[in-house]
């Protein structure tokens, strides 16, 4: 995804960067489709404990993914301050929730460093890499892996 | 897609159609409507299939379709009267086309034994002439020179009588002129005989289609003079060769008065009855190509439309829906604006806000009449294997359901057909036997009742055996030995899964689906079955089903201050919840008793992991529900807040499937509710029927 940048030549992409916790994120802004405040959500029943439920968007059911928790972090009650980021996860629809959208970077494919080993797991599944630019350490997500594939995910 | 293969598509997208054609004219031939129009309508079906099998080398299809033309064609020209026999051979080689159709669409063709039965038959039918009647074949495609009496009174003798020979040119018919309309004019003039010449009809191959072919000779008998005569001609005078020629004036006696056309006419219908029908079915050329032309001014224009855009538009208006719902509640709500304007500006939103609603509904509806259509091959097929005598009656074929529930429909109700015959209906002897015709009568009937469609599946055959299938259902262990059902509990009993009655599977309904499955498709779609039967008089099914699968009507609960919406289908009643009723088996498992029977009593919010499972059960209100496979259960929620009609939005759209919840839908105040999938909820641990309701069971 982050090789896909719109201009092949300079190998340059943008990326929304936002909070979550302490942490700093961003994502490719190709697959955000809009930004939105926080409404409450329907809880689903039997969903894993990242998904926060599903929201009316413009008459569409989106699920809404609590993004910290889905990263292991603590999870934090949500206030009309919090953020949506819907994004689009291949066919599918999904809106992430963060702490705060700060800026849009764009970033040369060759100041992405590949994440590192020492990573776990589950880091691994969604962050692709890391950029660091002005003394901040931003993780690239990847949104393969946010919603729930089935029910083997749940556990994570 | 190559060119041609999209011509190819096409070419079988318009066979569908001419196939229906067919089947629709064949129908209404063996009804009795012996209309030249109706017969033309089949033979044309048949001819177009011919001629575009031949454009894309499909021989086999091309050679059948050409024998049934051929016999279709002594039918048109009036050589042959079809009997019963014959129209139920035509019928099954309409069958067979629509067979070789799809096969020569999915590539393999064979003809195989069924076809060449029929094509034999046909011979038969027709004489064996099949080949030999290939030579004029053209001649017989449409213009035999037809002797056409335009049926007015004839006049007085005294009059004159002008034989005009006619022959347009190509420039009559490019400017827009055709012969029909000036022989409209001339028989406003009197009396006219038309004489059409064809021998300069060239081959189809060589035809083209704007040249013109045809002459004619006219006999006009007449009191107008010349001069009126020729001013039929003035607008199409040098775009065509005409010869007009007094052959009898008025003045003069007329050489044989008493034999005059129509005298003529009497006299050939007498000597070659043959002739007259051709004439007759022929006759109208005037008039019957005249009706054609009213008929498709009466047909309002379409448009073909994408179905993903009408349903994008649906979403649009669903949202439209549920946006005015809360701009209601909120405006009436803020406490400063109670202004009567506003109140009524808001009703008159609504009231706009529903009629397009429906009317971007009524966009996917469609008539049930292709479905219908179907169904009388499958009664047709059916009858034929168990040698049974069956005529399918349909009734209310327009009315219009939605797509998808159409589409849906076809399998649960061509089963329900096959049992109709196969099981409903008695043979032939056991009819007359049981003084009725022996002619069994299978209907199919679909009328529009409060809000639902209701379509019928009946049959006039035996009933349903209640002893024979009570004596199963104990047999199988369904119901207890000692059971005592009711008659409709008995027939019921026809839903659960499992059961069969024919003693012997039959290879017609016997295939491994029963009833049970006929009931899981339709509420699937939301529906009921019900059935009725009366012994030795027939058996009714009924089903009800919603208009459209994109709304569904629920009773809105609420499980610890979330929303949930119920299917109003799985509903029976809602029970008075009393504590006495309740008992617990340990394990968190509870029944309930309604009446003598107990079912098993759920908690919703445990199940669904809303909350922790309790074993106060105390408050709320118990909701009993039948699933679809005849189970009874009640499900225990804190409140019924409103019965209501919801919008269903899919929840694996973004999401994925959820255990238990079937889809979602968006409330007034604009948020989601989910909407229980109460069979899933009810679960496989009390799928048995036998376990889970006991009937009168003394256990309590």
């Amino acid at each position: 995804m982050i090789e896909k940048s719109l201009n092949p030549q300079s190998r340059e992409a943008e990326f929304v960067a936002f909070r979550a916790g302490s942490l700093e994120f961003c994502i490719n802004i190709m697959s955000v489709r809009e930004i939105r405040g926080w409404t409450p959500a329907t809880a689903i029943p039997r969903a894993p404990s990242y998904i926060r439920g599903v929201i009316n968007l413009r008459g569409v059911v989106l699920p809404i993914v609590d993004l910290g928790v889905r990263l292991g972090l603590p999870g934090t009650e949500p206030t009309a301050r919090h953020v949506i980021i819907v994004a689009q996860v291949d066919e599918r629809v999904a809106g992430l929730l963060v702490d705060s959208v700060s800026d849009i970077l764009s970033v040369e494919d060759t100041s992405i460093q590949p994440t590192p080993d020492v990573a776990s797991q589950l880091a691994r599944m969604f962050v692709r890499g890391v950029i660091a630019m002005d003394g901040r350490m931003i993780s690239v997500i990847t949104m393969d892996n946010v919603l729930p594939a089935g029910m083997d995910l749940e556990a994570a | 897609m190559d060119p041609m293969a999209e011509i190819r598509l096409t070419f079988f997208q318009e066979c569908e159609e001419q196939l229906t054609a067919l089947e629709n004219g064949l129908l209404s031939m063996q009804e009795g409507d012996s209309d030249s129009e109706t017969v033309n309508a089949v033979f044309r079906a048949v001819h177009s299939i011919k001629g575009g099998a031949g454009a894309f080398k499909l021989n086999a299809l091309v050679s059948f379709a050409h024998i049934f033309e051929t016999a279709l064609d002594r039918v048109r020209s009036g050589e042959l009267v079809p009997d019963v026999d014959a129209m139920k051979l035509f019928l099954r080689a309409a069958d067979a086309l629509a067979d070789l159709v799809s096969a020569s669409r999915d590539g393999g063709v064979e003809v195989t034994a069924p076809y060449v039965a029929i094509e034999e038959e046909f011979n038969a039918l027709i004489g064996g002439g099949g080949a030999a009647a290939e030579e004029d074949e053209f001649a017989n495609l449409a213009f035999q020179p037809i002797i056409t009496a335009f049926d007015e009174p004839p006049p007085p003798p005294a009059q004159n009588v002008f034989i005009i020979r006619l022959r347009p040119l190509r420039e009559l018919f490019a400017k827009a002129n055709e012969p029909l309309a000036l022989f409209r004019e001339l028989a406003r003039l009197g009396t006219l005989t038309s004489i059409c010449d064809i021998k300069n009809l060239p081959f189809l191959d060589t035809f083209e289609p704007e040249d013109s072919y045809l002459s004619w000779e006219l006999r006009l008998e007449t009191d107008s003079q010349r001069a009126a005569v020729k001013e039929v001609f003035d607008f199409v005078e040098g775009d065509c060769d005409l010869a007009i020629e007094l052959a009898q004036s008025a003045t003069a006696p007329p050489p044989q008065p008493e034999m005059d056309i129509t005298a003529i006419l009497r006299k050939v219908r007498e000597e070659a009855p043959a002739i007259a029908a051709a004439a007759a079915a022929a006759a109208p050329p005037p008039e019957a190509d005249a009706a054609p032309k009213a008929v498709k001014a009466a047909v309002q224009p379409t448009i073909r439309v994408d179905l993903d855009r009408v349903d994008r538009l649906i979403n649009l208006v669903g949202e439209l829906v549920i946006n005015q719902a809360m701009l209601t509640q909120r405006v009436l709500h803020s406490s400063h604006v109670r202004d009567r304007e506003v109140t009524s500006s808001l009703e008159e939103l609504e009231r706009l806000t529903r009629e397009i609603q429906e009317s971007v509904m009524a966009i996917r509806a469609q008539p049930v009449r292709p479905l219908f259509q179907r169904m009388s091959r499958i009664v047709r097929e059916v009858a034929d294997a168990t040698s049974k005598d069956v005529r399918l009656r349909t009734e209310g074929e327009a009315t219009e359901v939605d797509k998808t529930v159409v589409e849906l429909l076809a399998d649960p109700l061509t089963h329900m057909i096959r049992n109709a015959v196969d099981h409903g209906l008695e043979g032939p002897e056991q009819r007359v036997a049981a003084g009725k015709p022996p002619e069994g009568t299978v209907k199919l009937a679909a009328a529009h009742r409060s809000g639902r469609v209701i379509i019928e599946v009946s049959d006039d055959g035996q009933g349903i055996n209640r002893p024979r299938v009570l004596q199963k259902a104990i047999a199988n262990g369904l119901v207890p030995p000692d059971a005592q059902l009711s008659d409709s509990e008995i027939d019921n009993l026809l839903f659960l899964p499992g059961f069969s009655t024919a003693s012997t599977v039959s290879n017609i309904s016997g295939r491994g689906v029963g009833m049970d499955v006929v009931k899981r498709s339709i509420q699937a779609l939301g529906g009921r079955i019900s059935i009725s039967s009366a012994p030795g008089q027939g058996s009714t099914f009924t089903l009800s089903l919603p208009l459209t699968l994109a709304v569904l009507d629920g009773i809105v609960v609420t499980v610890d201050e979330q929303v949930f919406v119920i299917p109003l289908t799985a509903i029976v009643e809602t029970v008075k919840h009393e504590p006495s009723r309740i008992h617990h088996l340990g394990d968190h498992s509870f029944v309930l008793r309604v009446r003598d029977v107990l079912v098993p009593l759920i908690d919703v919010g445990a199940e669904l992991g809303v909350r922790g499972p309790t074993s106060d059960l105390r408050s709320g209100v118990a909701i009993l529900i039948e699933t679809a496979n005849g189970t009874r259960s009640a499900l225990l929620v804190d409140n019924i807040q409103d019965q209501r009609q919801v919008v269903i939005k899919s929840l694996e759209t973004n999401y994925m499937r959820v255990d238990g919840i079937a889809a979602a839908t968006i409330l007034g105040d604009g948020r989601v509710a989910m909407i229980l999938d109460v069979d899933a909820l009810v679960g496989p641990r009390h799928h048995d029927w036998a376990a889970a309701e006991t009937p009168l069971a003394k256990a309590s």
